[in-house]
């Protein structure tokens, strides 16, 4: 797999950071001279070669030459060869030794430090941005589909299995068509896997959707009334937006586990999900636990725009539960109004086989149709009032809890970094004690823990700065999608309403030459 | 609260009124109305050319027992037995209204200023709309009454009309409860009789026919009523929704600091104007569909009222016949006993042709309502649809047209 990546050539600050790399990263160094050289030469197979016409475009020098889908192999690249955190995959060779000067205490919250490794990626998205909207849209080239909620089993063992449709044309899966089958567990399984591994590292990673014991078990039982195929379809729609927004995501979209979960007849069944399973109710007490953390947490935040951020998510969360709990109501006396109208349309057909008055009795029916189709309408409303807009709502309220959550994930960062300078500045002051006390061996021992800590110091550093890169990249991104997100939704929404009262229209229209009938 | 039309929304003279004003001899109008604590008080105004009043023009103030005193006379009146009688206008009901105001008053601290605001105006509306219909209802009695050839011509009315001092029936809560409570016992017997279960034989065809008609009519009728009821208000509920759901997306427009402003700006002011439109849709279906069902069934009522009388009517003929043919046989008091017999017979006659007369009207009467009712709650509700739509399509191209 690795040998398929072929990042681009980069702008000053990172080619710095390349050329700090071992013997073991000879493979990107080479290919970047490469691509320097003839951007046309290296195709890689997963790119159509439509794609390459933009390297010829190449206004700026090596920077805007590729799409996306290149332009984050590098990033994720270079994430790997300077993290180091045993979780990730070895992708690459572990434990590149980056030449990093070592860091003074009195330079510890030096904000310059920060700011310097920020202007990088600004640059970087910037051009990203340009990229993508010359590359226009057939960059993602990955459609998935979630259908045929199916029951297997019976009882209490039974569950749902989903049709999981992936098209695509990326090479890097083995077809561009193919389908699997899957439970929901499976689903939560493979969000775990994906937040075990990115969400400390500052990626935001798409929530799964909510399990519901109560909705499942109706299922389980076999109740075949309308609340428990509503359940289904709730959920299959929640699973399917949750695979979208995933693949959507340039840095997990490259995950062995997700390519896994799309691609392979057979998956492991991820028993660490189910809800009162030990490992939920570990994760339980560790949430808890963190919340606690949380609060005892005082972060010196040099960076405005952290601060910024955090209180823009707040608001825009808060905001949003209110609009999500208003469009619930809306939704529901939408569903008591088309219980009432049918309940009137019967009682109106009623009426007009009692009627006297042969013409009115005529009228009367004709109404009770209309009344009839009118209720229909208001339900088929009342489905895109919940499936188009309360869901989109709901939806980003989790994905809010998620970058809140990566928020509170540098704020975790920064404590260890942190604690890793109190533990070295004491390591220091024994270190001197050893030295006025005269006793070489503890000396020495004082010694290698100075440069234990020393390098955990600047290992805290790197960590740090890594992830507030990657949040800002995140936070950039997430903001994109969410502008594009909602546009889309209310545009969708609001054609949903014209449709209804286009409908009206017709109905009514062909009501009214019939109440003029009425002799 | 003074009756004031809005703009632009036709007077609700009423939601049957045919031409009721017709021959001009009589022509009668509330012409104001003021609501005050728990009593509102009508102002009569009657233009006539008759010989009967002081004046041609003149007013008088009225309050809803006043009306109730009139219909009663009406229904108590021997003379009227063949009449169907106006049914007597509902009681001015502000309680719901009022209730709902005053929750509102004391306030979910949660709500914005701006919704505060927004649902006070609603409420207000409604309050408005209620006042509105009570005038209506209490308008339509009058008017009918002063258009029925037989009705016009009531000393009472003339008394109603145009008497100066209030009158003196305001204090008969009581009397009209114990009221009330016989003629709910005086109801049963008549059910007993117009559904047949008293063994009583109609004879006329066309009645036999009136009598399953109008109870199964009345019955259905009832329902359509109820339900038609819960439609507007289901409706009204959702119009209200649209409140708090404009202001969160105002207060997200306003924090946003991306192209989503615009858009969720623009989706509030959307909001806020599809809920008036709504309100509005709510607001007809109620007078042209609800407020219709309602008055029918009351006059379906009176219809039923009408049968009684004339089962009544025929109970006493067939009993005078019963007492004649024993009088025969005794050879006593026959000639007494031909007399009441007589009597009897005649008044059931006089009953029953009238009766008829009125029941046909009655079927032209409801075919001509419904018709106009109904031609325009669908004008109004194309105009609203029709409304809505270009609202929609607009914002839909504002935001289309947005980068």
């Amino acid at each position: 797999m690795a040998a398929e990546r072929e990042p681009p050539p980069l702008g000053d600050g990172k080619q710095a950071d390349f050329e700090e790399l071992e013997d073991g990263e000879d493979l990107f160094t080479s290919t970047v001279s490469t691509l320097e050289s003839s951007p046309s030469s290296p195709e890689p197979a997963s790119l159509p070669a439509e794609d390459l016409s933009t390297n010829s475009n190449g206004p700026k020098p090596a920077e805007i030459v590729l799409d996306d889908d290149r332009e984050d192999l590098f990033a994720e690249a270079t994430e790997e060869v300077s993290l180091d955190s045993p979780e990730r995959e070895p992708i690459l060779s572990p434990e590149p030794s980056p030449a990093i000067t070592p860091i003074t205490p009195t330079t510890l919250m030096a904000p310059r430090i920060e700011s310097k490794s920020i202007s990088a990626p600004v640059i970087f998205d910037r051009s990203r941005d340009e990229i993508e909207e010359e590359a226009n849209g057939d960059v993602f080239d990955i459609e998935i589909g979630v259908s045929d909620p199916e029951k297997v089993g019976d009882g209490m063992n039974a569950y749902m299995a989903y049709r999981v449709t992936t098209k695509t044309s990326l090479s890097m899966f083995n077809k561009n068509e193919f389908s699997v089958k899957r439970r929901f567990s499976d689903f939560l399984g493979l969000h775990s896997k994906l937040a075990t591994k990115y969400l400390h590292i500052g990626y935001i990673v798409p929530p799964a959707p909510e399990k519901s014991i109560v909705g499942m078990t109706k299922v389980k039982v076999g109740k075949e009334d309308s609340s428990s195929t509503e359940f289904v379809e709730k959920r299959r729609a929640a699973l399917e937006r949750y695979l979208q927004r995933t693949v959507k995501h340039p840095t997990l979209l490259q995950d062995p586990d997700l390519r896994q979960f799309l691609e392979s007849s057979e998956l492991p069944r991820a028993v660490n999900t189910q809800a009162l399973s030990g490992a939920g109710i570990l994760r339980m007490v560790n949430k808890a636990a963190d919340a606690v953390n949380k609060m005892t947490i005082k972060m010196n935040e040099s960076d405005a725009w952290f601060e910024e951020k955090q209180q823009q998510f707040e608001n825009l969360d808060q905001q949003l539960r209110k609009l999500h709990a208003s469009v619930e109501a809306l939704v529901c006396h939408r569903k008591e109004l088309s219980a009432n109208t049918a309940a009137f349309a019967k009682s109106a057909a009623m009426l007009g086989n009692s009627e006297d008055h042969t013409a009115l009795s005529r009228a009367l029916s004709q109404l009770a149709e209309v009344e009839e189709k009118i209720d229909q309408l208001h339900q088929e409303q009342a489905f895109a009032d919940f499936y188009v807009f309360s869901e989109l709502l709901s939806d980003y309220i989790r994905l809010i809890a998620a970058v809140k959550g990566v928020f509170d994930h540098r704020m975790k960062c920064w404590q260890k970094w942190d604690d890793a300078q109190v533990t070295l500045q004491k390591k220091r002051e024994a270190e001197a004690k050893m030295m006025l006390a005269n006793k070489p061996d503890k000396i020495q021992q004082a010694k290698n823990e100075i440069r234990e800590w020393e390098a955990k110091v600047q290992q805290g550093e790197r960590d740090f700065e890594q992830i507030s890169k990657t949040i800002r990249k995140e936070v950039g991104r997430f903001e994109k999608e969410r502008v594009k997100d909602f546009k889309t939704v209310i545009i969708k929404y609001l054609e949903s309403l014209v449709q209804t009262q286009q409908q009206l229209i017709k109905y009514w229209e062909a009501f009214l030459p019939e109440a003029k009938a009425i002799a | 609260m003074e009756e004031n039309p809005e703009p632009g929304e036709e007077r609700q003279s009423c939601p049957t009124a045919l031409d009721l004003q017709g021959d001009g001899s009589l022509q009668v109008e509330i012409s104001d109305a003021v609501s005050e604590r728990d009593k509102v008080k009508f102002t009569v105004h009657t233009k006539s050319c008759l010989p009967h009043f002081s004046q041609t023009e003149f007013s008088v103030v009225r309050q809803h027992e006043e009306f109730i005193w009139l219909h009663d006379a009406y229904t108590d009146n021997e003379d009227y037995a063949g009449v169907i009688i106006p049914p007597a206008p509902p009681k001015p009901d502000f309680e719901a209204s009022r209730e709902k105001l005053q929750r509102l008053g004391e306030g979910d601290s949660s709500v914005t200023r701006e919704e505060f605001a927004k649902m006070k105006q609603e409420l207000e509306g409604e309050y408005l709309a209620i006042f509105k219909k009570t005038v209506a209802m209490h308008e339509v009695f009058l008017q009918r009454l002063a258009a029925h050839p037989t009705l016009r011509q009531d000393h009472n009315l003339y008394v109603f009309l145009e008497y100066g001092q209030d009158l003196s029936v305001r204090g008969k809560n009581k009397k009209e409860l114990f009221g009330g409570f016989i003629r709910n016992i005086v109801k049963s017997a008549d059910e007993a009789l117009i559904t047949g279960v008293s063994g009583l034989k109609e004879v006329d065809e066309f009645f036999e026919h009136e009598r399953t008609f109008l109870l199964e009519y009345h019955t259905r009728i009832r329902d359509a009523c109820l339900r038609a009821d819960r439609v507007m208000r289901s409706h009204k509920c959702l119009a209200e929704d649209y409140i708090p759901i404009s202001a969160a997306l105002s207060s997200l427009g306003t924090q946003e600091v991306n192209q989503l402003k615009t858009s969720f700006l623009k989706l509030a002011e959307l909001f806020e104007r599809l809920r008036k439109l709504e309100g509005r849709a709510a607001s007809d279906e109620d007078l042209k569909l609800s407020d219709m069902l309602h008055y029918y069934m009351r006059d379906a009522q009176a219809a039923k009222d009408l049968l009684y009388r004339r089962l009544r009517a025929l109970a006493d003929y067939e009993n005078a016949n019963k007492a004649l043919d024993k009088a025969r046989m005794r050879n006593r008091e026959v000639r007494s006993a031909e007399t009441h017999q007589q009597l009897c017979c005649r008044r059931f006659e006089r009953l029953s042709d009238s009766a008829k007369q009125e029941l046909t009207d009655f079927k032209a009467r409801r075919g001509s309502a419904f018709r106009k009712n109904l031609i325009e709650l669908a004008e109004l509700e194309l105009k609203h649809a029709k409304a809505s739509t270009l609202l929609l399509r607009n914002t839909l191209i504002a935001l289309k047209g947005e980068p």
